[in-house]
């Protein structure tokens, strides 16, 4: 059976997956309990100086849902630990004292001055924990006083911050990002120019999920007002999957470990970050809305690929997909798809129709007794038909072999050509001048 | 009191909380919890299957997707749109024939959405905020509807929203037709039939006339002398024979009386049942008949069709529905003779073959005791009056739904065109009142 145990910068686990930073993870009982039930790490909700923050005494958490309510979000509007901090060192000196070859790394969130992260790091020296995650990425709440995004979206605070971890610090730290940015890239490279060892993200997506249509108020709803909160959980996956990719392959950021996280809620998702460049993976979500239980899926799902393909290792899947990563710029011009639909497979519902004939291409056709085939002179595979069948490989993408010709566009399909030199491209024909 | 096991044809077979339980809602309601996730199920297809396999094209995908979306009220309106009588044929018809067996998720799970159950959680809601619709303008046209049934309900409330005057002649001493009077008292409790009546009436502008019979206390030509149009829907009011001897026996019936008087009645345990009963026809009829004979405490039930299961015309679904209630169903076999001193006390049938000519019998006998019989091998029209074609007992209409007099419409079962079903009654309706709607438009133009 392959091996699952990672090496996420000097902190080992059993496993690659460790709850994030969050409300599972904000006290001894919830940690203890997620250890038993096998997470192979925890970051521990984020300390912060004394007196602790208070939270709403309402409904901190908002919902999206897809159909048959299922969770496709979360969103929060909880600050960072509400307990003393004496009391959270405590807990997590004795449990990690009893869980050893677990991870066990606390996140941190201070003022934005070198004297609080000085004192921070010096009160949890002696908890026997792994390291520190930096959390610079709330949205809510504590921005607002100067932390979390508010220095996560400033290159020059995260550089800053890091620096004094660093220096007042032996534990290996993990800077964690916020997607609230135009562009991922600079915050990591402030990291790494910082001295961190690791990034992790996505922390939560500025958000709000729903307004109450009786009472007018954004949900969740305190008092009939609402605030925005931060967004996690399957939704936010896409934007995590291509900011951990970008970071990957910046050549800035090259090599620097990246934590992985946002939406992890099958093995599928974890293996997905894996591949993309991520050392491990960080969950939240899943766990709120499942319990702990989960992870045994992650752990069988992830093992069981990783055996069907011959990966001996969790480190060995790493990256794997990143060099696929591109700039559309160097796709290939002269791969030709056509969608095939499979008739044996195929319930009538006639969605791929609606979808292709209301909002593409008008490229699939419908007889009386329903029977919907793809007009190949017509279909420039956009793979909406793909996305909308209720059906898996119902619908499959099928390439036109070199040589051949498109009868779309009559061309014969050539070897590989991208934008960068193709005719209509301006900069392309100035090249050629 | 009498049990199961009381010889002859007896009352108060069963405790009054089991008959009260044997008799309630058949499939229950969906909660609102459970219309949510039955919803959910519905994968809005295009040009849907479930709307073409309905006679009365209700937009199914759009009153479902409505229903998820928390709008029941919109939903029930994409329904009456299309058929008035949504609620009652919520719970009606046969849906594994018709939309539900058309459904795609039939084709990728063999569990299609539960449409009808649906469309009753949408009309259910709906219906107690009152009818919907208003009228248009007085038209001062007048329409004369024979038989409040189905097909006349309908189209007298499509003809009432246009603005006409309508009168509605029925038989009988109730409105409703088959809905109050044949069918199964499970498939509609809590008095649905008259309530959905009543909710329907109550667009104003209809007047029903009730004891007024066609050929009896009213004529064709009277009515055409007398209104703008005239839209028959009386139904099929004859039984067939069994062509058997010995059919005069007492505790011979036909089933459409039996589960007549089991709706009208004040209280069940007074309704008398055999402890044997046999049940010959293999339709929606038949098995209504033999259910609720089982249900009212009889000991023995034995449906008996002359051909084959599958040529039954009652679904699967409702053969299912008859076995589990512990009702036997006997094929390729037909009645032969009954036998009794007065009373029914056996009935003999032939087995049958299928051969190149037809049906006909083997020579091989069997025979059934029976305290009752009850006749469910189709109806036919009765009393058609002069002057107006017929083909195969129904009464010739063409894709407009005229007859061959004019100024005379039909539909419902005493016509041509679909199946006998309250659902192909409704379109019927329907279809003839805009019809009329556009005849006397375009002569008043």
């Amino acid at each position: 059976m392959a091996n699952l145990a990672t090496d996420f910068i000097g902190i080992r686990s059993p496993n690659p997956f460790w709850l994030a930073s969050a409300p599972p993870t904000d006290k001894e009982y919830n940690v203890r309990r997620a250890y038993e039930a096998g997470w192979g790490g925890v970051v521990w909700k984020t300390l912060g100086t004394d007196p602790p923050v208070v939270n709403v005494n309402g409904p901190r958490y908002g919902v999206m849902y897809a159909g048959d309510r299922q969770v496709m979000a979360l969103n929060n509007i909880e600050l960072i630990t509400d307990r003393p901090l004496d009391v959270n060192l405590r807990e997590i000196k004795a449990v990690k004292r009893d869980w050893p070859d677990r991870a066990l790394v606390i996140s941190l969130m201070v003022p934005c001055d070198e004297e609080s992260w000085k004192e921070i790091l010096h009160r949890i020296e002696d908890t026997g924990a792994d390291g520190v995650e930096l959390n610079f990425g709330c949205p809510h709440g504590m921005a607002e006083r100067g932390m979390g995004s508010a220095v996560g979206q400033v290159p020059e605070y995260i550089e800053m911050v890091t620096r004094w971890v660093k220096q007042h610090s032996r534990m290996p730290c993990i800077v964690k990002l916020t997607p609230n940015v135009t562009d991922i890239r600079p915050a990591a490279e402030a990291a790494r120019r910082g001295g961190a060892d690791a990034v992790s993200l996505i922390n939560t997506v500025n958000s709000i999920t729903g307004v109450n249509l009786d009472t007018f108020s954004p949900e969740p709803s305190i008092d009939g007002k609402g605030t925005h909160g931060g967004l996690c959980g399957p939704a936010v996956k896409p934007i995590a999957l291509h900011m951990v990719a970008e970071i990957a392959r910046n050549p800035a950021t090259v090599g620097l470990p990246i934590s992985g996280i946002g939406g992890v809620t099958t093995w599928r998702d974890a293996a997905e970050f894996l591949a993309l460049g991520a050392g491990n993976v960080q969950a939240c979500t899943v766990a709120m809305t499942y319990g702990f239980k989960v992870v045994q899926e992650l752990i069988s799902g992830l093992s069981q690929y990783l055996d069907e393909k011959g990966i001996d290792s969790v480190g060995d899947l790493v990256g794997r997909a990143t060099p696929n990563v591109t700039d559309w710029q160097y796709l290939n011009l002269n791969y030709v798809t056509k969608a095939v639909i499979d008739q044996d497979l195929c319930i009538k519902c006639g969605r791929c129709y609606a979808a292709c004939e209301d909002t593409s291409h008008q490229a699939i056709s419908m007889s009386a007794d329903r029977v919907f085939e793809v007009m190949d002179d017509e279909c420039v595979a956009c793979n909406i038909c793909v996305n909308v069948c209720p059906v898996e490989d119902c619908i499959t993408m099928v390439e036109l072999e070199k040589g051949t010709v498109d009868p779309r566009t009559g061309l014969v399909v050539g070897d590989y050509a991208n934008w960068t030199t193709h005719p209509n491209n301006p900069s392309a024909r100035e090249a050629a001048e | 009191m009498s049990s199961h096991r009381t010889p002859g044809i007896a009352a108060g077979r069963l405790p009054d909380q089991t008959l009260a339980q044997n008799f309630a809602d058949y499939p229950p309601p969906l909660d609102a919890h459970e219309a949510a996730v039955a919803a959910d199920r519905c994968y809005f297809c295009h040009d849907a299957p479930c709307i073409t396999a309905c006679p009365t094209e209700i937009d199914i995908p759009m009153f479902i997707r409505q229903i998820s979306t928390g709008t029941a009220d919109a939903a029930a309106m994409t329904i009456w749109d299309q058929n008035i009588l949504g609620g009652m044929c919520a719970r009606v018809c046969p849906v594994e024939q018709l939309c539900e067996g058309a459904c795609v998720r039939e084709a990728a799970e063999g569990k299609p959405v539960e449409i009808g159950r649906l469309q009753r959680y949408a009309t259910d809601h709906a219906m107690d905020r009152g009818q919907p619709y208003t009228r248009a303008a007085p038209t001062g046209h007048r329409i004369a509807v024979v038989g409040a049934g189905p097909s006349g309900l309908a189209a007298a409330h499509r003809l009432a929203r246009h603005g006409h005057d309508v009168t509605i002649f029925d038989a009988r001493p109730k409105a409703g037709g088959l809905n109050e009077y044949g069918i199964a008292t499970y498939k509609t409790t809590q008095d649905f039939a008259r309530r959905e009546v009543e909710w329907l009436l109550d667009i104003g502008g209809i007047t029903v006339e009730a004891g007024k019979a066609l050929g009896r206390d009213i004529s064709l030509d009277g009515l055409r002398a007398d209104f703008d149009a005239v839209f028959l829907g009386m139904g099929l009011a004859g039984v067939n024979a069994l062509r058997a001897s010995g059919e005069a026996h007492e505790g011979v019936m036909d089933a459409v009386d039996f589960i007549a008087a089991l709706r009208q009645a004040p209280d069940r345990a007074q309704v008398a049942i055999g402890r044997d009963v046999v049940v010959i026809g293999g339709g929606m009829t038949a098995v209504d008949a033999a259910v609720q004979a089982r249900l009212l405490g009889a000991e023995n039930v034995t449906m008996v069709y002359r051909r084959s299961r599958d040529r039954m015309s009652a679904s699967q679904h409702e053969q299912d529905h008859a076995t589990t209630t512990g009702v036997k169903i006997i094929t390729n076999a037909m009645p032969k003779a009954v036998h009794g001193n007065g009373q029914v006390s056996e009935i003999e049938f032939e087995y049958t073959a299928e051969g190149p000519d037809g049906l006909r019998g083997t020579g091989e006998t069997f025979s059934l005791r029976a305290d009752q019989v009850f006749k469910a091998i189709g109806q036919m029209i009765e009393g058609v009056p002069e002057g107006l074609r017929l083909e195969g007992g129904k009464i010739v209409v063409d894709d407009n739904r005229r007859t061959s007099l004019p100024g005379v419409w039909a539909g419902g079962d005493c016509a041509t065109g679909g199946e006998d079903l309250t659902v192909t009654a409704v379109a019927h309706g329907r279809d003839a009142a805009e019809d009329i709607h556009r005849m006397l438009a375009a002569r008043a133009g």
